[in-house]
């Protein structure tokens, strides 16, 4: 039997049906005449405002994450930040927790006095799911849409920030982005052209409203979220 | 008539006669509407997000080419290996075959309406093999051996009693119709699923060209778990998914979650690059991007109808849709449903044994205004009507189109017609529901509104006297 490559035949085979197909101009949508492709400053214009000050991105995302039921707390020091975690601790009665190296989560793991799984090695899967929470660091949050932007690099792999319960997010104020332009703008700068293999663009807990449309929380990811941002 | 318009005759007649239906359907898309229009209003200028959108597809789609080379390049470069399908049957064989040589056993799928359109998971099943979907509406209509109701809400025609009852016959569990409790039964199951799966597979809504990365949206975190856990993950894409560039999802994220399911952003929207990097602690050894072609050239090929491939499946014209409503989602009898449907079908699966389904639209246009990326959809609805017209001429509508053309051609005649139909109407209630009847087709279902008491011309005339 001759051997022939198959994914070059089919790769070739679609790649001039389409050139084939694209020699009819299509009409422009619209009654457009040009359809030239928008730039950031275009998308920001009808996209959700947010205004131009810090404490107006700060008001946005706590009311973001509110209507997400997403919990955020804006803390003034690291030493308010570990006081915060020590009280979740308490209040959820952890015996396992997970997270990574990082500098702010190497700071609060290492005072919480529970076992903490680091996943930056590698780690069991069942494991982490029996971790009662994951704390990680994140690329940025999001004001327009009280997202949070995390990274297989950024905030220790893919599971830890969907496999635990209860992701707890730590951040800086200097994270805190404007809108979706200025978010994608730093994914770029960030890592152009050696993407991490997974950037996640998280907003509230996990939910769901397949059955009559009524809004679960934790389908299958966390069932909360809580940012915590110094 | 064909069989597949003969089937979508006979469930049509009995959907719309079930009221109960009606209900859930209306429940359901009522509450969207309201949620959509709340999201709408947070965007500064939507009809200016609409234009936007509409040109980044049409950019993409009119240099497919191009797109497609660069977004390959992109994935290969992280050690994705990228295959290409010309049919459905194709990417299931490269599927299947990738599964094999894993030794895959178990594999975990999320939501991907692709899979749907070339039946993969009976593919799958066929080689063996242990296929879960884990979007909670598609597990349920996956326990159901139902295919999903609608292209975002698999499972909106069922209650939560049905819900329950489906859960009790097949795992055994269903405590109470709590759609909480519910939700957590399946947390339980699939959760066990995700851990001991070898593979997953995902669809994706986006394949972003520039950088070389698909984009996945869900608010469940289950693509998020396939995508983290098994050792093999699998993305089937449809080769119009491509956008140009990373930035241009700033635009589309929020406005596929706005009128796909009524939020500003949807909970989880998701970079895959490739298998996992040196330095990551997880994620697959082994990525594959399966891009699928299935008649989308075919679609590309037609200039006029072309625009029909910058869809994103937000699933929008669905839920505006006064037809789709009324005959739900499985009367369509295909895999993508309502005025999308109705417009991709009859290209994808052939004019004459789906022409029927452009002549299931009252052409209001309610779908063209929906679209987010402002596909001309009533337009299309209609020009396949014309297509499938010429093509096969219906021996009574020639005639009656013959009897109609001489009446609305003379003043004379126009006027006897319309006078007898006001008398004959008076007479109408004496024949009105039986078989007599000569608007029989019409009035076993309908009201038929009465004639005008006076005809325009007349009140024209009497009121400027």
């Amino acid at each position: 039997m001759v051997e022939e490559n198959p994914v070059m035949t089919e790769r070739e085979n679609i790649l001039s049906r389409i050139r084939d197909a694209l020699r009819v101009p299509a009409r422009r949508p619209l009654g457009m005449t040009e359809t030239p492709l928008p730039k950031p400053e275009d998308h920001r214009r009808v996209l959700p405002k947010v205004g131009p000050s810090e404490s107006d991105r700060i008001s946005l995302f706590a009311a973001n994450a509110e209507e997400l039921r997403a919990r955020f707390v804006v803390l003034p020091s690291i030493e308010a930040l570990e006081t915060e975690m020590r009280s979740i601790r308490d209040a959820e009665g952890w015996t396992r927790i997970a997270s990574h190296r990082g500098e702010m989560t190497d700071i609060v793991c290492a005072k919480l006095g529970v076992p903490v799984l680091l996943t930056d090695g590698g780690y069991d899967k069942n494991e982490l799911e029996a971790c009662q929470a994951g704390v990680t660091e994140c690329d940025a949050l999001i004001a327009q849409t009280g997202s949070v932007l995390v990274s297989s690099r950024s905030s220790g792999g893919r599971a830890l920030t969907v496999l635990p319960p209860h992701h707890i997010v730590l951040a800086r104020h200097s994270q805190l982005v404007a809108d979706l332009p200025e978010a994608m703008a730093l994914v770029r700068k960030k890592y152009h052209p050696n993407y991490p293999s997974m950037i996640s663009i998280i907003t509230g807990p996990s939910r769901t409203g397949d059955i009559e449309r009524i809004l679960v929380l934790g389908a299958h990811g966390p069932k909360k979220l809580t940012i915590l941002l110094i | 008539m064909s069989t597949a318009a003969a089937k979508f005759k006979k469930d049509v007649r009995r959907v719309t006669a079930d009221l109960h239906h009606r209900r859930i359907i209306n429940t359901a898309l009522d509450g969207y509407a309201v949620k959509r229009d709340q999201k709408k209003s947070l965007f500064q200028d939507w009809a200016g997000a609409r234009r936007l959108a509409a040109a980044t597809k049409y950019e993409a789609i009119n240099g497919l080419d191009r797109c497609l080379e660069q977004f390959v390049r992109g994935l290969e470069a992280r050690g994705a290996k990228v295959h290409w399908a010309s049919t459905g049957q194709q990417a299931c064989e490269i599927i299947v075959d990738i599964l094999k040589r894993r030794n895959a056993r178990s594999v975990v799928k999320s939501k991907a309406m692709t899979a749907e359109e070339i039946h993969l998971n009976a593919a799958l099943e066929r080689a063996g093999l242990d296929v879960v979907e884990t979007d909670l509406g598609e597990f349920i209509v996956q326990l159901r051996d139902e295919p999903p109701y609608h292209i975002v809400f698999p499972a909106m025609h069922l209650t939560r009693g049905e819900i329950q009852e489906t859960f009790r016959k097949r795992l055994g569990d269903a405590p109470s119709d709590n759609p909480e409790e519910l939700t957590m039964v399946a947390r339980r199951v699939l959760r066990q699923k995700y851990i001991q799966a070898d593979a997953g597979i995902t669809g994706a809504n986006f394949a972003v060209a520039d950088v070389g990365l698909i984009s996945l949206t869900e608010n469940e975190g289950n693509a998020r778990l396939t995508g983290a856990l098994p050792k093999t993950m699998i993305t089937l894409v449809g080769i119009e998914k491509v956008i140009p560039r990373l930035e241009d999802l700033a635009l589309f994220l929020p406005m596929l979650a706005t009128v796909g399911a009524g939020q500003l952003i949807s909970g989880y929207n998701t970079l895959y690059g490739g298998p996992r990097q040196p330095g990551e602690p997880d994620g697959p050894e082994e990525y594959h991007v399966v891009l699928l072609d299935n008649n989308r050239t075919r679609l590309l090929a037609d200039a006029e109808k072309r625009d029909t491939l910058h869809c994103i499946r937000c699933g929008s014209c669905l839920n505006v849709c006064p037809i789709f409503r009324n005959i739900g989602g499985h009367s369509y009898g295909t895999t993508y449903c309502g005025p999308i449907g109705a417009v991709l079908t009859p290209v994808l699966k052939g004019l004459e044994e789906w022409k029927h389904l452009p002549y299931a639209s009252s052409l209001c246009g309610a779908c063209t205004e929906a679209c987010p990326v402002a596909i001309d959809l009533h337009h299309h609805l209609l020009e396949h009507r014309r297509a499938a017209a010429s093509a096969k001429p219906s021996w009574w509508q020639k005639l009656a189109f013959k009897l109609f053309a001489p009446v609305a051609a003379s003043k004379l005649l126009w006027a006897l017609v319309t006078k007898s139909g006001r008398i004959g109407q008076k007479l109408h209630p004496i024949v009105l529901g039986t078989r007599l009847d000569p608007a029989y087709v019409w009035t076993h279902t309908r009201d038929l509104p009465p004639i005008a008491k006076t005809t325009f011309k007349e009140w024209w005339r009497r009121t400027r006297s």
